[in-house]
């Protein structure tokens, strides 16, 4: 008897919009010929919280708490980025010092998000040890954080024109003693992730973003740095005090000579930039001239000369994932006319589209997890074939990730 | 190298956890038993990690100092100060506070500070530890 109906190839599974390696919820849909993947489409926008519509009936400073928790990790970029936006608009000049001080607390930031990131991806390839190393690490630089701030995660350092807490000269040793601590295990940890045969297994030509890609899809950040684009918005425009600071484009050449653009060379590019961190926050703690820490100490009287700007300002800033833009308008009102927020994370899902075609299933997590998407946890995947409906939860694609491990140690 | 990490490894499993193990060793099967024998002697409690200096607790309102200006209710990101017409003084609830000491920066007579206190957990949102006037 003739086959009448034509046997399917390829089969779905979608993927989200929660997922653990997908840091927000975003939802895929893979194309698989058996383990390989043909073909992914991305979907958006799960999590519109209507942020930026609340802040339609706040002042700018409200705002500032409001835009620490559009993201727990960059509890420090997002302020950042729209205090530099209302300053755009409002023609406001923070005080020099105020200038280093943000300096040193976003780098802080960027230490702490990369170690992070770094536990994470290796807990995608099952290699849990370099988790709890890393972490360990990560620990001190969130206590280093609580002492300059008061808290871990929301720092409320921010202030239009400065910044809110000075580091006095009695902070000073236990800064340095902790990035001493760090340069001591960023050796270490560079050790284990750049030479140890698990990662490499599991990064090298894994997951490859070309430089052409990169520049067509706008990555931003280490995603794009990593294939060897040189767009850092610290060294491209001067902002804060970066521009006194000696600072240059890292890509992961500087260490191996060669640009793959793959998972390898992203883990690479972090732990450069982690090293650079630290050197910059150095700088700053020797550079740091004495002075005011805000532009304007009575509250008051800044609220009511915001209350007067007409006019629109936008704020860039480099955030830990890339390229973090804010833009704000002002009418003469107390709230903002309107304020957008472009993440990094919205330019970095494109890239995931040629990273992912050709990989296994079991890459997916280390794959997503390399560009540091901003995550939100808990996730199950439904895998639909041949009209049979299955879910592949969370933990099955972990497994997954961890016997493709075992097998290639064989 | 094959185990790069196993000298780590291996110091961390003579090391002391880091835990602090607040509030007791192990975790009592009733809290506010376990708190009554504290306040009778038969129990220790093991304190917390000490609170770094710029620590944002629970809100100290100074009643007397308070000129009702309104001010700290103008910057409060979360609308957690609630102002008392008659007594021109305010009300702050605890339940909503994002503890980032706004307030106790614009308060032009320095009424408002924030302590170390920070085991503020409770059940009730309008409790009387959740509620400062």
């Amino acid at each position: 008897m003739k086959q009448t109906a034509t046997t399917k190839t390829t089969y779905h599974i979608p993927i989200g919009p929660i997922h653990p390696a997908l840091k927000e919820p975003v939802f895929f849909e893979f194309e698989l010929d058996g383990e390989r993947i043909i073909d992914v489409d991305v979907k958006l926008g799960h999590i519109h919280r209507a942020i930026e519509w609340a802040s339609r009936k706040r002042n700018p400073i409200q705002i500032l708490y409001m835009a620490e928790r559009v993201c727990g990790i960059c509890s420090y970029c997002h302020p950042a980025a729209f205090a530099l936006a209302v300053e755009d608009a409002a023609d406001i000049v923070a005080p020099e010092r105020a200038e280093y001080l943000r300096v040193i607390q976003g780098e802080l930031e960027r230490i702490c998000s990369h170690l992070l990131w770094a536990g994470v991806a290796a807990h995608e390839i099952g290699f849990d040890t370099v988790l709890y190393l890393t972490w360990q690490v990560r620990e001190r630089a969130l206590d280093l954080t609580e002492y300059l701030t008061g808290n871990r995660v929301t720092k409320a350092m921010m202030m239009i024109g400065g910044i809110r807490r000075d580091i006095t000269k009695d902070m000073l040793p236990r800064i340095q003693k902790d990035l001493q601590y760090f340069k001591d295990c960023y050796n270490k940890l560079g050790k284990v992730f750049l030479n140890d045969k698990t990662v490499r297994m599991r990064s090298q030509g894994a997951g490859i973003l070309t430089e052409e890609d990169a520049l067509k899809l706008c990555a931003v950040g280490p995603t794009t740095r990593a294939s060897g684009v040189k767009k850092d918005v610290r060294v491209d425009t001067s902002y804060f005090a970066y521009g006194d600071l000696d600072i240059e484009h890292i890509t992961p050449d500087k260490l191996t000579g060669v640009v793959n653009g793959d998972v390898y060379d992203r883990i690479i590019q972090r732990l450069l930039e982690v090293k650079q961190s630290i050197e910059l926050i150095e700088q700053c703690i020797d550079k740091m001239p004495s002075g005011d820490i805000v532009a304007e100490p009575k509250l008051a009287k800044l609220l009511a000369q915001l209350k007067k700007v007409t006019g629109e300002g936008v704020g860039r800033h480099e955030a830990p994932r890339g390229e973090v833009i804010h833009y704000v308008k002002f009418d003469g009102n107390d709230a903002p006319y309107t304020w957008k927020i472009r993440a990094p994370t919205y330019n970095n899902i494109l890239p995931w589209i040629p990273m992912l075609k050709g990989e296994q299933i079991a890459d997916i997590p280390i794959v997503a997890a390399s560009t540091d998407p901003c995550m939100s946890c808990t996730n199950r995947v439904g895998i639909v074939k041949d009209g049979n409906k299955y879910e592949m939860t969370k933990e099955e694609l972990h497994r997954l990730s961890v016997e493709k491990t075992r097998r290639l140690m064989k | 190298m094959k185990f790069s990490m196993l000298p780590s490894v291996f110091a961390q499993m003579f090391k002391k956890p880091w835990t602090n193990k607040f509030p007791a060793k192990y975790a009592p099967s009733n809290t506010t038993n376990f708190l009554a024998d504290v306040g009778a002697g038969k129990a220790k409690l093991i304190p917390p990690i000490e609170t770094p200096p710029n620590f944002r607790g629970k809100i100290q309102y100074d009643k007397e100092k308070c000129i009702g200006c309104q001010l700290c209710i103008k910057v409060c990101p979360c609308e957690a100060i609630e102002f008392k017409p008659k007594e021109k003084k305010i009300k702050i609830f605890l339940a909503r506070c994002c503890f980032c000491s706004q307030c106790n920066d614009i308060c032009p007579t320095d009424c408002l500070s924030m302590s170390d206190e920070f085991l503020l957990a409770d059940a009730d949102p309008y409790s009387k530890d959740l509620i400062v006037e």
